[in-house]
């Protein structure tokens, strides 16, 4: 009743100031429902970012009683210990592995489980189990599977005529060995996303390749299949890229970094946590963080608004 | 670019429903011809049939003469537009158009993206160039070569689809309702350009549509489809003026043809709610049945059938008068005026209409039209 | 040759479907089987002499196996619910209400979408131990009581709830509250079980986290937990060892099958939305 009063009269500054009032209200009662978020983001995210970059510039270590600003040394340092540049390396090893099988045996998974009609279900069903089990769990289990004597992947070995492989002893190998993990893991999660993209694929598109002409499957696939998979392509490999650079559990459980097998995120851990090379650690972390958001803006872009022709 | 389609015995069902159910139907070289019903006629599973993206369960499709039912759609050499066009998103106009041409005239190697531009020959590339240009001046396009089907309008993308069916010299054109999708102005104008492009080209068209007027503007020949079989083919005034069944009868014309239960007695006379019409029925066709005039071949008299005006209607040129019987409310007839003709009469007054009998239509119990002469010319 | 090709594909993705589960029967046919065979590397289901209950008796005595689910479940169930709490009133307020600052909140969840956890770790860790927190269930599920992913899926769904229902609602007496937790999250609430299974999947398996802020073995979650025990063990059991794995991965793997198209819409979801 009161807002009919207010609205009520012609005078337009008490109209103005009566919109005002519930305008004011309605604003304080949305910064109420964000407050916690707002708190939040900044205790999480804002507050820790500006922390970070801040060690990253000094010789902090977590306990020291002096701490001293050493502006870009620890930057400096980074690309010159042999440690963080073998982890480095160990990693982009690992993401030129873990990508392009990751993305294209997952395609050629969906392709086929898309056109099973009864049995999709089971198959989505199979290759997408590892994408919700424990990773350090069945990291074990892959190390007793991959035991140089009583695994049974070195005896299928052994039984076809061929020396073992000692997948997790082999330092040359470690990291392929990871890799196949790392691919046995997301493959099911992949797989999945092409089957959404192509059950966005209109079959009138199918249809009329057909009739101009696309007898072969071959050439239904790059006239249809693949340029109208773009987007989910582009983001099937910038999600795949960041995990593989996020990798750490494997690490963790079959080799802890030894033979030189430490990936980026395993040396981060060992030198801020293990070691407490905080600010080292600091710097090494924004290095990775670099690395994250330049994959990132793919993905972004992708959430925000999709990609399409 | 002109060729005969033959359908012989075509059947179809999916489950335990017929879909089509033993269709005959031969398509001259180049005619019109539309496929018009209901939706759920069949009408676009035997469009579907003739390109090849469906397997028929009997029967068999001939184009040219020759067998091609066991034929893949790319190997039947027939065009089609769909009724959302079908357009390749990521293609520019002139891709799209040229997609046809690439698959028949490049080898696998030249097809290929990328590095297909190498193994292609020049000459071939060069002549796909030509020919799509030559289509897309056709249906005015050239201007809208290097868009991408997202930049454009719903009439032009329409354009591009037709450019992308006729720019190989298809054996026939099908098309799937390809007006659908437009607004009723652009339609109406579409419909011209169609009509003028057949001409132009002299194809086969094969045209599946819902809209009866559609039909009845582009096309030589209509086939009427109801529930899995052809009711009527013929000319568009055949149909309008001489239906098959009251299934055609209902389905063409606007507005709607009037229908009116009648009697048919043991001596052949029709009787409309007791009023002996001038028309004369077979003495075996006796028993209830219908009586169809259409709304122009209705004119109001001083003597005749008695009407009570519900409403008239003014179109422009034409007014349309509504009423119902006065012997059943539940019964609307609607006569045509024609132009300056004065209307003597309000809403709610009664008026006295009569009819030529030669112009009425009597359709059995079954809905199939029975023969019926005019005794006189004297109506109810 | 055509019935080849029809079987053909069946064939690719038996094969695959077959390195994909076996390390799955692997884990389970081990934790049921003596000692004595693990040196019979047979996929033969039925084993010998039926160990299980030793198995997993030794998984759950050597270490806590049960303690650290139920770890699990507290963290999980903790940061869910703060989760959801936090999340669902600001996506509200920023896809329905007007305020300054939106804009510049909106553009900061989206940037915050592109930083892992494991970039604030090390500012975070330092946080908590200066406010000797660390060896705490606050400390591991503190990181994870925003969480931005939240916000922006659930102002996507909420974006599309009709505006005049939220003004109807208003004109007959809901408090804003009412309207957003009873009204518009309920249009949402797809998002929301999508949003669950996706948090509760990704914090049970995380090892990152929790392995930074815990040394106490009582308080370890399931992964770090199964990290403890393998070390513990170092492949001398590996009954006991796959008994523990099995425990660990069970809850997730049940749900799973149990809600099959959730779990794939919750954990894709990130891609498919």
């Amino acid at each position: 009743m009161t807002l009919a009063m207010d609205l009520g009269p012609v005078s337009a500054s008490a109209a103005a100031k009566g919109r005002s009032k519930i305008e004011r209200r309605m604003m304080w009662r949305a910064l109420l429902f964000v407050a916690p978020a707002v708190l939040l983001l900044a205790a999480i995210y804002i507050i820790p970012v500006l922390v970070l970059a801040g060690f990253s510039l000094t010789d902090y270590q977590l306990g020291a009683l002096s701490t001293r600003f050493i502006a870009f040394e620890n930057f400096v340092q980074a690309f010159n210990d042999p440690v963080f540049l073998r982890s480095l390396t160990n990693t982009v090893i690992y993401a030129v592995i873990v990508i392009p099988l990751g993305v294209f045996l997952a395609l050629g998974l969906a392709l086929l489980v898309y056109n099973r009609k009864r049995s999709r279900a089971f198959w989505e069903a199979a290759y997408f189990l590892p994408v919700t089990a424990t990773l350090v769990a069945m990291a074990t289990v892959w190390q007793f599977l991959l035991h140089p004597s009583i695994g049974p992947v070195n005896a299928a070995i052994k039984w076809l005529g061929f020396e073992p492989v000692a997948f997790l002893s082999n330092p040359t190998l470690l990291i392929p060995t990871m890799a196949m993990i790392g691919v046995w893991q997301i493959l099911g999660f992949n797989t999945v996303l092409f089957l959404a993209g192509l059950t966005a694929i209109p079959k009138d598109l199918y249809e009329a390749a057909r009739l101009d002409g696309a007898r072969h499957p071959f050439d239904r696939f790059f006239t249809v299949t693949w340029p109208m998979l773009g987007p989910t392509t582009l983001f099937v490999v910038v999600t795949t890229s960041i995990s593989a650079f996020k990798v750490f559990e494997t690490v963790a459980v079959l080799t802890k970094g030894r033979f030189g097998s430490e990936t980026l995120l395993f040396d981060l851990y060992l030198e801020g946590f293990e070691y407490s090379n905080t600010g080292y650690a600091a710097a090494l972390t924004l290095i990775f963080l670099v690395i994250i958001l330049v994959l990132s803006i793919g993905q972004t872009l992708h959430l925000d608004r999709k990609v399409h022709y | 670019m002109q060729q005969s389609v033959e359908l012989a015995g075509i059947g179809k069902g999916f489950g335990a429903f017929d879909v089509l159910k033993n269709i005959d139907l031969s398509v001259r070289p180049g005619e019109f011809l539309s496929l018009v019903g209901m939706s759920g006629c069949g009408k676009s599973t035997l469009l579907r049939i003739i390109a090849g993206l469906e397997r028929p369960d009997r029967g068999s499709v001939a184009i040219g003469g020759s067998d091609v039912t066991e034929l893949d759609p790319s190997a039947r050499n027939l065009a089609m537009v769909f009724q959302s066009y079908a357009l390749y998103p990521h293609m520019s106009v002139r891709q799209n158009i040229a997609t046809p041409l690439r698959m028949r005239r490049l080898s696998l190697a030249g097809r290929l993206p990328l590095v297909g531009a190498l193994a292609a020959s020049a000459e071939v590339l060069h002549d796909i160039d030509k020919s799509v240009e030559q289509a897309a001046e056709t249906l005015q396009i050239s201007h809208l070569l290097d868009r991408k089907p997202a930049q454009l309008s719903g009439g032009q993308r329409q354009r591009v689809a037709l450019a992308r069916a006729l720019v190989r010299s298809p054996a026939a054109f099908l098309m799937d309702e390809p007006l659908s999708n437009l607004d009723a102005k652009l339609r109406a104008h579409m419909r011209n350009e169609l009509a003028a492009l057949h001409c132009r080209l002299g194809a086969t068209f094969i045209y599946v549509t819902h809209d009866q007027i559609e039909a009845m503007t582009m096309s030589d020949r209509i086939a009427l489809m109801n529930e899995g079989q052809i009711e009527q083919l013929g000319t568009p005034s055949q149909l309008y003026e001489h239906p098959a069944t009251l299934t055609v009868a209902r389905f063409i014309g606007t507005p709607s043809i009037n229908l009116v239960p009648v009697e048919v007695l043991s001596n052949g006379s029709v009787s409309l709610f007791g009023h002996v019409l001038g028309l004369a029925a077979g003495g075996h066709d006796a028993g209830p049945a219908t009586l169809g005039v259409r709304a122009e071949h209705i004119s109001i008299g001083s003597e005749g059938l008695p009407l009570r005006v519900l409403r008239t209607e003014t179109h422009g040129a034409d007014r349309f008068v509504h009423a119902h019987l006065l012997a059943d409310e539940t019964l609307r007839v609607t006569l045509r005026l024609t132009a300056g003709e004065p209307l003597a009469a309000d809403t709610a007054d009664v008026i006295q209409v009569s009819f030529p009998p030669e112009r009425a239509h009597l359709f059995g119990r079954d809905g199939v039209r029975l023969a019926a002469l005019p005794t006189d010319r004297v109506a109810a | 040759m055509a019935r080849i090709r029809r079987f053909l594909p069946h064939l690719v993705l038996g094969a695959g479907a077959f390195i994909v589960v076996l390390p799955f029967y692997w884990m389970f046919l081990t934790s049921i089987r003596s000692p004595a065979e693990i040196f019979d590397v047979s996929l033969w289901p039925i084993p010998k002499q039926f160990d299980m209950a030793q198995n997993y008796g030794r998984a759950a005595s050597q270490v806590p196996m049960l303690r650290f689910m139920l770890n699990g479940l507290i963290v999980c169930l903790g940061i869910l619910i703060v989760q959801v709490a936090t999340a669902v009133p600001a996506a509200y307020a920023l896809a329905k209400l007007n305020f300054p600052g939106r804009k510049l909140l909106l553009t900061l969840v989206i940037a915050a979408l592109c930083v892992p956890i494991q970039a604030l770790a090390l500012p975070l860790f330092v946080g908590l131990a200066k406010l000797d927190l660390l060896n705490t269930y606050f400390a591991m599920m503190a990181p994870f009581f925003l969480s931005v992913f939240a916000i922006f899926l659930f102002h996507q769904s909420f974006r599309s709830y009709p505006d005049e229902i939220i003004e109807a609602a208003r004109m007959d007496g809901f408090s804003e509250m009412e309207i957003c937790w009873s009204l518009v999250l309920r249009g949402s609430l797809p998002s929301l079980a999508a949003f669950s299974v996706f948090s509760v999947v990704a914090h049970w398996n995380d090892l990152y986290w929790p392995m930074i802020v815990v040394t106490d073995i009582n308080l370890a979650p399931p992964p770090l937990g199964m990290l403890f025990f393998s070390d513990v063990e170092s492949g001398a059991n590996y009954g006991a060892l796959m008994a523990g794995a099995a425990l660990i991965t069970a809850p997730m793997i049940v749900c799973f099958l149990l809600a099959r198209r959730h779990f794939i819409a919750g954990i894709t979801m990130t891609g498919v939305k």
